[in-house]
């Protein structure tokens, strides 16, 4: 009983609960669903593989979107940002003579992730100094920036053939996919910086009272910069992934819509809106949930005009599962029913 | 200051009213966004020829009265400190029920009372979800986006024209007001949502409620307002507003479509902002927001009279353009420390 009642005050019960459900799902209409097997050139292949392949954009961009969302920001500009990273890269790659060369590729890359801080940088900017409300500051560049994104591709779709470049979205490391490696390492890394030191705290801090922190001593205005920036950077990297996937910069299309995708999987992690409390574990679970919701769509056999309806009802569902009134009726309902149960479930740790 | 020792002349009392009023954060954004519209249009006039005119401008009514809508709705959940990023979808999904109904042989007033009916419904939910479940209204707003954008594909998947005799004449009938100007008739019904608008947010108590909630719902309830009710009917308003600006999208266009006003939540809520209400709720005016509106249109109409942008450059351009008003606006408000 101890147990259970740990895992439902657990904020990731529900998530976690939701995307075994929606796995389950899919195991009952795909029996081999789970299977991951090894193919002839070593890669790990499966549908669970595909996946956490697939959701690393998302999930790279959530991560950093968790950090803005802590700091009581958003940032909608970072659809628009995957696309003018992968509008800078194609286009240094397809004006190189060579572009299988991997000197060209890194500086491709460099590129679009140097310009992409730069962006981050204006977005912090217009929200530290100025003071613009961070909705507002980010609309500005998520207008903008698809326009700057055709600047670069001068309204072309470029197509790029280089094997070095194509190693970042469709490789395998170890048979593992390059994609889901940049993923891993990403929130990795983050939750180290943010979780070994005190700048989640201080980021937590900013989040909840702004004028408290600052008078407490807390730059909030570097760490503004210092996230939006990162957000920024992140979002290049996915968009060089979603790129290097479909082999083609498109500015009108490369990340459309995945900032919606983001902030959904930061809020069904369990981080508010309101700033403050965030969790990088829910973040992951949000984004698995999203890209399974994606997967579910198709192994199930969902038709693609009611794939919307579907995303709706699982959102609406963890929404609701998750709110404080279901855990209220929940524990109400526990105390009333004396007899204890004997419990399988184990707490979810973090 | 000499001017508290010294007896006030009426012209000094005068002008320190005049920056009190422009610096306040209650009103000072929704005038300095009044004067800097006057501004561009009168800039717009210097620049290009046949600008400044009054069909220019009712041009804009006509070419935004939904926006307008959209915008009034939208203003209510925002003063309580909410967000509704369902509007343009909810839009999307209003025009193809019109199309679907009346291509059903439907009648018209029926066609209207049902979009109504469904879209104040949708709003119903969602302000419930975000009441009694405590689901933040980004993410409530959110699903109900992916419901009305979903709905729309099972409804159908392609445009479906629009050849009812009336709703052909509502897009075609220009009301002349005299001097070759004309306004079409979802401009008087924007006009008429407006004016119902102002009344109920500055001279109901739903409408001091609302604010209420969005300084400071605890104290609200502590003072008895009934917070509950308001801030479910909040989003009951926004519904009905968005099937509106659905039904006038759908004279405007003549057309149901699954993909149209996609992104239309992000202009509403930009015109909002502009018109001076903030996003954190408790402050902002109804008629700022359509005023707002009219800002977006106008840097739209340059645009046009520029005319050799290239799609990119407008994109570009009309991010530049909102930069330099928002910036604008943030620096006049300030007051001075």
């Amino acid at each position: 009983m101890k147990y259970l009642g740990l895992a439902f005050s657990n904020r990731l019960f529900w998530p976690v609960v939701m995307l075994v459900a929606l796995l389950a799902v899919n195991v009952i209409a795909v029996p081999g669903f789970l299977a991951i097997t090894v193919n002839s050139e070593g890669h790990l292949f499966g549908s669970t593989i595909d996946i956490v392949r697939n959701g690393a954009p998302t999930l790279i961009i959530a991560v950093g979107m968790t950090l803005v969302i802590a700091t009581r920001g958003i940032d909608l500009s970072v659809g628009s940002i995957c696309a003018i990273s992968g509008a800078v890269a194609c286009s240094i790659i397809l004006g190189s003579p060579n572009p299988d060369d991997p000197g060209v590729v890194g500086v491709a890359v460099l590129a679009a992730l140097g310009l992409s801080l730069l962006l981050g940088v204006w977005n912090g900017f217009l929200v530290a100094v100025l003071g613009i409300q961070p909705i507002i500051a980010t609309l500005i560049l998520m207008t903008a920036g698809r326009g700057i994104a055709m600047l670069i591709t001068e309204g072309n779709i470029l197509t790029v053939e280089s094997a070095p470049f194509k190693f970042l979205g469709s490789g395998f490391l170890v048979g593992i996919p390059v994609a889901t490696i940049i993923g891993a390492v990403t929130i990795g890394f983050a939750a180290l910086l943010t979780r070994r030191t005190a700048l989640g705290l201080l980021i937590e801090s900013v989040g909840i009272n702004p004028e408290a922190s600052r008078q407490a001593g807390v730059r909030a205005r570097g760490l503004l910069f210092t996230v939006y920036a990162f957000c920024a950077v992140l979002a290049a990297i996915a968009g060089l992934i979603l790129t290097s996937n479909q082999t083609a910069a498109d500015a009108n299309n490369t990340g459309l819509f995945i900032e919606l995708d983001a902030i959904l999987a930061v809020v069904i992690g369990g981080t508010s809106l309101n700033g403050g409390r965030y969790s990088l574990a829910g973040t992951l679970v949000g984004a698995l949930i999203i890209q399974t919701l994606v997967t579910t769509v198709y192994t199930v056999g969902i038709p693609p005009i009611a794939t919307m309806v579907f995303k709706a009802a699982v959102v609406t569902a963890v929404c609701l599962l998750q709110s404080p009134t279901t855990a209220a009726a929940i524990g109400r309902w526990r105390r009333r029913s004396p007899a204890p149960q004997p419990v399988a479930k184990v707490a979810v740790s973090r | 200051m000499s001017v508290a020792l010294a007896p006030a002349t009426g012209l000094t009392r005068a002008g320190r009213r005049i920056v009190d009023v422009f610096t306040s954060p209650k009103s000072g954004p929704v005038l300095v966004t009044a004067v800097l519209f006057v501004l561009i249009f009168v800039a717009g006039g210097l620049r290009y020829r046949g600008f400044l005119s009054g069909q220019v401008f009712l041009n804009l009514l006509i070419d935004n009265s939904y926006l307008i809508v959209l915008a009034i709705g939208m203003s209510f959940v925002i003063i309580t400190g909410g967000i509704d990023l369902s509007v343009g979808a909810v839009v999307a999904l209003s025009t193809i029920i019109a199309a679907r109904l009346l291509q059903a042989g439907w009648d018209p007033t029926a066609v209207i009372a049902i979009i109504l009916l469904v879209t104040s419904t949708l709003g119903l939910l969602v302000g419930l979800m975000i009441h009694i479940f405590k689901v933040q209204p980004f993410i409530a707003t959110l699903a109900a986006m992916f419901l009305a954008r979903g709905l729309c594909y099972i409804i159908a998947k392609e445009s479906i024209s629009i050849e009812h005799p009336f709703f052909v004449a509502m897009a075609n009938l220009r009301i002349p007001l005299g001097g070759q100007m004309s306004v079409s008739p979802s401009v008087l019904i924007a006009l008429v949502v407006l004016a119902i608008g102002v009344w109920v947010l500055q001279y109901t108590r739903f409408g001091r409620t609302a604010y209420a909630i969005g300084g400071g719902e605890q104290s609200g309830m502590l003072m008895g307002l009934p917070t509950s009710r308001t801030k479910v009917l909040v989003y009951v308003i926004s519904g009905f507003c968005s099937g509106l600006a659905g039904v006038l999208y759908a004279f405007y266009t003549l057309s149901g479509y699954a993909l149209t006003a996609v992104g239309t939540e992000l202009d509403a809520i930009a015109a909002v902002v502009i018109g001076g209400t903030l996003l954190t709720g408790g402050y902002g005016f109804v008629l700022g927001s359509a005023l707002g509106v009219l800002v977006l249109g106008l840097i739209q109409t340059i645009i046009t009279f520029e005319g050799t942008l290239s799609s990119w450059w407008t994109k570009i351009f009309i991010g530049a353009l909102l930069l330099v008003f928002i910036i604008l606006q943030k620096v006049l408000t300030s007051r001075r420390t």
